[in-house]
C-alpha cells in the first residue's frame, strides 16, 4: 500500500484521501494484476467434465486462443493449461502435438515434471 | 488534521472488517515448516444430490491457488489418472495413501476438498443458489494437516447491501473478469465460493506460495 504522509488538507481533498485510502486498502482485499493468463481455461475443464470427449476441437481451438492472448497481454499461461491441451490433442489422435504441449508445461513448469514424465511414459506405452 | 485520522482510521477499520471475520488466527508454523511449491488438487468429495457439483468445485480452484503462488496440477488429467487406476469415486481416491500419491505426481501438498452443499433452491419470491466447501491441505510427505478452511457464496448475497455485500461483488467482478462466459449460476457461485476459500487475503487464508511476489511476507495481524 502506499505511503499517505499528510500534508496540509482541504476539505475536499479530506474527503478524496479517504475514498484513495479506502480503494487502497480494498486494494488489499484483490490483487491488482493477476500472475498469469488463464482465458477460457476453467470453462473448457468444466465443459470436459461434463461431456467428456464431446467438443474436443472446440475445446482444443478455445485453448489455442488462450495462448495467443496470454502472449498478447504479456502474461505467462497459467499452471495446467498447457497439459491440459496436450491432453485434448493426444484424445484427437495428434500424438506428437499432444506430447509437445505435456513437454511445455514440464519446461514451464518444473514443478509438473515428475507426473509429465508419468504422462508420457504411459503415452508413448500405447495408453493416453 | 484532528479530524481527520479518526475518520481515517474508521474508513479502514469498517473496510478491513469486510475481508475479516472474528475466528482466532490460525497457526501456521505447520504450513512454514512444510513450504510447498506444488498443490494436487484431489476430485472433491460430494455431500449434495448435484452430480454437478465436483466439475463446478474443481474447475474453479486451479485459479486462486496459482494466483497464491502454487503451481497446481491439471485437474482434468489428474482426475483421469485415477480413473485409468481404476479409482472413480472421491472417497476412494482421498483414501489412498500419500505416498502412493507422491509417487505418481509428485507433489509437495495435497488439497482435499467436501462440498457440502451446491444447487438452488426455489422458493415463491426468490431463488438462491448456495455453494459452501471445505478444504483441508496436507503435507504429501508427513500427512500433517498444513491448513483448514471453509467458504461459502450465494447468489442472493448480492442483492443485499451490508458489509461483505461489497468484498463479494468485487470478488466476483475479479471472477467474471477471468471467465470468457458464465456458463450457469451454480458454476459461477461455485467460482466465488473456490475464490474466497483459496484466497491468501482471505481472513486465516492460505499462505503465499513460492510464485507469488507476496511470498514470505508474514500474513498481516487483521
Amino acid at each position: 500500500m502506499g505511503a499517505n504522509k499528510l500534508l496540509p488538507i482541504t476539505g475536499a481533498s479530506k474527503t478524496l484521501l479517504i475514498v484513495a485510502i479506502t480503494i487502497a486498502t480494498l486494494a488489499g482485499c484483490q490483487s491488482t494484476k493477476p500472475l498469469y493468463h488463464y482465458g477460457s481455461y476453467q470453462d473448457n475443464v468444466y465443459e470436459h467434465f461434463k461431456n467428456e470427449d464431446s467438443a474436443v476441437t472446440e475445446q482444443i481451438e478455445a485453448l489455442e486462443k488462450t495462448i495467443r492472448d496470454s502472449n498478447r497481454n504479456k502474461l505467462q499461461v497459467g499452471p495446467g493449461i498447457y497439459a491440459h491441451l496436450g491432453y485434448l490433442y493426444l484424445q484427437s489422435g495428434q500424438r506428437d502435438t499432444g506430447l509437445g504441449y505435456l513437454q511445455k508445461e514440464k519446461q514451464l513448469y518444473p514443478e509438473s515434471a515428475k507426473f509429465i514424465d508419468f504422462l508420457l511414459k504411459n503415452a508413448k506405452a500405447g495408453q493416453s | 488534521m484532528s479530524m481527520l485520522k479518526p475518520l481515517v482510521t474508521l474508513a479502514l477499520l469498517s473496510t478491513l472488517a469486510g475481508c475479516a471475520s472474528t475466528q482466532g488466527p490460525m497457526d501456521y508454523s505447520a504450513f512454514k515448516k512444510s513450504n510447498p511449491k506444488s498443490i494436487l488438487v484431489l476430485p472433491p468429495t460430494n455431500h449434495t444430490t448435484e452430480v454437478i457439483a465436483p466439475y463446478g468445485v474443481l474447475a474453479t480452484v486451479t485459479v486462486p491457488l496459482a494466483e497464491a503462488g502454487y503451481y497446481v496440477f491439471p485437474v482434468a488429467l489428474v482426475d483421469e489418472t485415477f480413473k485409468n487406476n481404476g479409482l472413480t469415486v472421491a472417497e476412494d481416491i482421498h483414501a489412498v495413501s500419500p505416498k502412493k500419491l507422491n509417487d505418481i505426481f509428485g507433489a509437495d501438498a495435497v488439497l482435499y476438498l467436501d462440498i457440502e452443499e451446491y444447487g438452488t433452491s426455489y422458493a415463491v419470491l426468490s431463488s438462491d443458489t448456495v455453494v459452501v466447501v471445505k478444504a483441508r491441505l496436507t503435507d504429501s510427505r508427513t500427512n500433517e494437516i498444513l491448513w483448514q478452511g471453509k467458504a461459502s457464496a450465494a447468489s442472493s448475497e448480492q442483492n443485499n447491501g451490508n458489509g461483505g455485500g461489497i468484498v463479494g461483488m468485487l470478488v466476483e467482478a475479479a471472477v467474471t473478469q477471468i471467465m470468457e462466459t458464465a456458463l450457469d449460476t451454480g458454476f459461477e457461485i461455485a467460482a466465488i465460493a473456490s475464490n474466497r476459500l483459496l484466497s491468501p487475503e482471505a481472513h486465516n487464508g492460505l499462505l503465499y506460495g513460492p510464485r507469488s511476489p507476496k511470498y514470505g511476507k508474514d500474513k498481516p495481524l487483521k
